[in-house]
């Protein structure tokens, strides 16, 4: 494993991308972010640590995920595209890398508790997971509104020993539930680790968060070598707060002749308003300790950020993402709730392969951008796309926009 | 009168300033100013008002409340200004508490002169530290408005003496790990936190986060240079939501009662 960042793009000692990340924090949080950035710091610089979680990676995660040729699916769209089965870990997302990352080290430094917040339910269950895996005591808050809509996780979160705490502050959702972890950990911080879900918030957390998912991307770039003799001309992923992207981004950095394409949520369409297209459409500010793209009013306050995708559903992004676009090493387009689920549908029927919708975004816009990449690349064109989780916990969704769920002949 | 004249006065009498915080626009903008001035004639020495802000991490269920209140009937940073120039005209010393994105929003330097000229004296910035607060530091010391930076429990001496060195007016010095919200006991963390504090700068040092009556009043006030009083104020005007009226006079009885309290400091450790 590689322990740093790709230098070019990586943060100064302060955690700032170029204008964005830092640390906007209450000065009580100060030392914990204090002590986590060095016992990660220290943590990564010691081959017996790296060693154990390369260990539980392999043998109980399941890595290093395939990277599997979709030859149905490439003869029909035109061009070559590769896909990165993240889909295929433990507990059925590439977010299970970062919490046994974040758990482990939490182990390390001698704490009890973790606690994590939710939105859909997935970082929630795989906290839940990696605290039963190490033993550790687990808290997830949760918006009261997602508590609702997705009850099945709650469930599977409590199957595994979690305590989940509905959130009834703000908009009850998954910004709420990051305001409520912060809000227990300022009077928890001696015992307790904030297993942060994605590569935002406060200096270390990006940083952090994109080392443990980095693997993505290291093994993918090799598995594309290996497999194929060549680098992709372009690597596609879904950009929420963008844990998943910069995990499979971070290993192409340096290689200027790779597109790094990742996609927003766009919602019912950037123009409608309903969306969470932060790089897109926000501006810059700063949210949960970090200066990034926001979605906000114009007295700054924090506007609710809508998709079909939970996952996706946030009003900020990760600054490393943002420093990216400002510089152009990266570009962000939205993906439409529309597009994202045609796609979802295409790729079960071409490959019988059933993406989390928020994955279904990474493959939406990298079909979209096939002509232009034949264009630019001939008629060879190959498009890495980071297939970082299954759908399964999408089937009402799926239900709901298809029309699923009854056999042939059996009445409405 | 800047906020270390109101110290200073305090200071000078034997006892321990009450600073009142209540956020702008709750209940709504105009019952908030006529709140304010309520705490002023009931014997706040300095005023704290609130700028509602969407994701208030630092604050607890009660003031939580407040700001979404405030927010959901349209305060818009321009009110929050209003109201502090309606409390400012009372002569009291009157700062901001405001979590950044707004003020970075609106223009850290416009920010700053909108705040001069309304007659704020500065800044209480509960997510921001000065490490990371060089456009507000430029903009504060161009105007010489207050910064006032918070010192917790878990602050390393050597932060503090970051900390307090880029403070003007006072130090807010947060007597509990945890988030705003009236609690019944005094933290035992507030003391010692106050004597480090005291140890790095000569600026009065105040302390917050769970006072909420008169005993406990004095037994900070027997440390500490200022008690900061918010979510209880706050609490009381829910009490009586629907009847301002009744709400102003019992906001009225509990600041008179917080006032008698940073007048009998218990001890002489101040």
């Amino acid at each position: 494993m590689t322990t740093t960042g790709s230098g070019a793009f990586d943060a100064d000692e302060r955690g700032f991308f170029g204008d964005f990340g830092g640390r906007f924090m209450p000065e009580a949080l100060i030392a914990a972010l204090d002590e986590l950035d060095g016992a990660w710091r220290e943590a990564m610089a010691d081959p017996g640590f790296v060693a154990d979680f390369e260990k539980i990676l392999a043998e109980y995660a399941g890595t290093p995920s395939r990277l599997y040729h979709a030859e149905r699916l490439s003869r029909q769209v035109g061009a070559k595209v590769l896909l990165k089965r993240e889909d295929l870990n433990h507990t059925g997302a590439h977010k299970i890398r970062n919490v046994l990352g974040q758990a482990l080290l939490t182990r390390r430094m001698g704490k009890t508790r973790v606690i994590a917040e939710t939105g859909a339910g997935q970082h929630g269950v795989a906290s839940a997971t990696a605290a039963a895996y190490f033993g550790l005591d687990c808290t997830v808050y949760m918006g009261a509104v997602d508590t609702r809509r997705q009850a099945l996780n709650v469930a599977r979160m409590q199957l595994l020993g979690a305590t989940v705490v509905p959130v009834d502050s703000g908009s009850a959702t998954l910004k709420d539930a990051i305001n409520e972890a912060l809000r227990d950990w300022v009077a928890s911080v001696d015992h307790t680790a904030y297993l942060f879900g994605t590569a935002a918030g406060p200096h270390p957390f990006p940083s952090m968060v994109r080392e443990f998912c980095r693997g993505i991307g290291d093994e993918a770039r090799s598995q594309c070598l290996e497999q194929h003799g060549r680098l992709p001309d372009a690597v596609a992923a879904c950009v929420g707060g963008g844990s998943n992207a910069i995990g499979i981004f971070t290993a192409f950095l340096d290689d200027p002749e790779v597109e790094l394409l990742g996609f927003e949520p766009g919602g019912d369409g950037v123009e409608t308003g309903r969306h969470a297209a932060t790089i897109h459409a926000g501006a810059s500010g700063v949210l949960h300790g970090a200066r990034t793209f926001v979605l906000q009013d114009e007295d700054g306050q924090t506007v609710e950020s809508h998709s079909i995708s939970a996952g996706l559903d946030y009003p900020g992004v990760g600054p490393q993402h943002a420093h990216l676009a400002r510089v152009g090493r990266a570009s962000y387009q939205p993906v439409t709730d529309t597009e994202a689920m045609e796609a979802m549908a295409l790729l079960s029927r071409t490959e019988g392969i059933i993406p989390a919708i928020e994955s279904a975004h990474a493959l939406a816009g990298a079909l979209r951008e096939v002509p232009a990449l034949l264009e630019r690349h001939g008629p060879e064109a190959t498009v890495l796309v980071n297939l970082s989780g299954r759908g399964d916990k999408d089937m009402g969704t799926a239900i709901e926009w298809f029309g699923l769920g009854r056999a042939e002949g059996e009445a409405p | 009168m800047t906020t270390r004249t109101a110290f200073d006065r305090a200071r000078s009498e034997g006892r321990a300033a009450l600073v009142g915080y209540l956020p702008a626009g709750f209940p709504d903008v105009d019952g908030s100013v006529a709140a304010l001035r309520v705490m002023v004639d009931s014997g706040c020495d300095v005023i704290e008002i609130g700028l509602p802000y969407s994701d208030p991490v630092m604050d607890g269920p009660t003031i939580q409340a407040a700001a979404q209140r405030a927010l959901d009937g349209g305060t818009r940073t321009r009110d929050v200004l209003r109201v502090v120039e309606a409390t400012a005209a009372t002569g009291v010393p009157t700062v901001v508490m405001t979590y950044w994105n707004p003020v970075e929003r609106y223009g850290v330097d416009r920010f700053a002169a909108d705040l001069a000229s309304a007659g704020g004296v500065g800044l209480i910035t509960p997510d921001l530290t000065p490490d990371s607060a060089d456009e507000w530091l430029a903009a504060a010391d161009a105007r010489e408005l207050d910064k006032v930076f918070l010192v917790a429990p878990s602050s390393t001496d050597e932060r503090i003496a970051m900390t307090t060195s880029h403070c003007r007016g006072f130090v807010y010095a947060t007597a509990v790990m945890g988030v705003t919200g009236a609690r019944s006991t005094t933290s035992e963390l507030a003391q010692p936190l106050v004597a480090r504090t005291k140890k790095a700068t000569d600026l009065p040092v105040g302390v917050g986060l769970g006072v909420s009556n008169g005993d406990q009043a004095a037994e900070i006030a027997g440390y500490a240079d200022g008690v900061i009083v918010g979510s209880a104020f706050v609490r009381v005007l829910q009490q009586h939501e629907g009847d301002l009226g009744a709400g102003l006079r019992a906001l009225g009885s509990l600041t008179e009662e917080l006032a008698a309290g940073v007048r009998r400091p218990v001890g002489t450790a101040r």
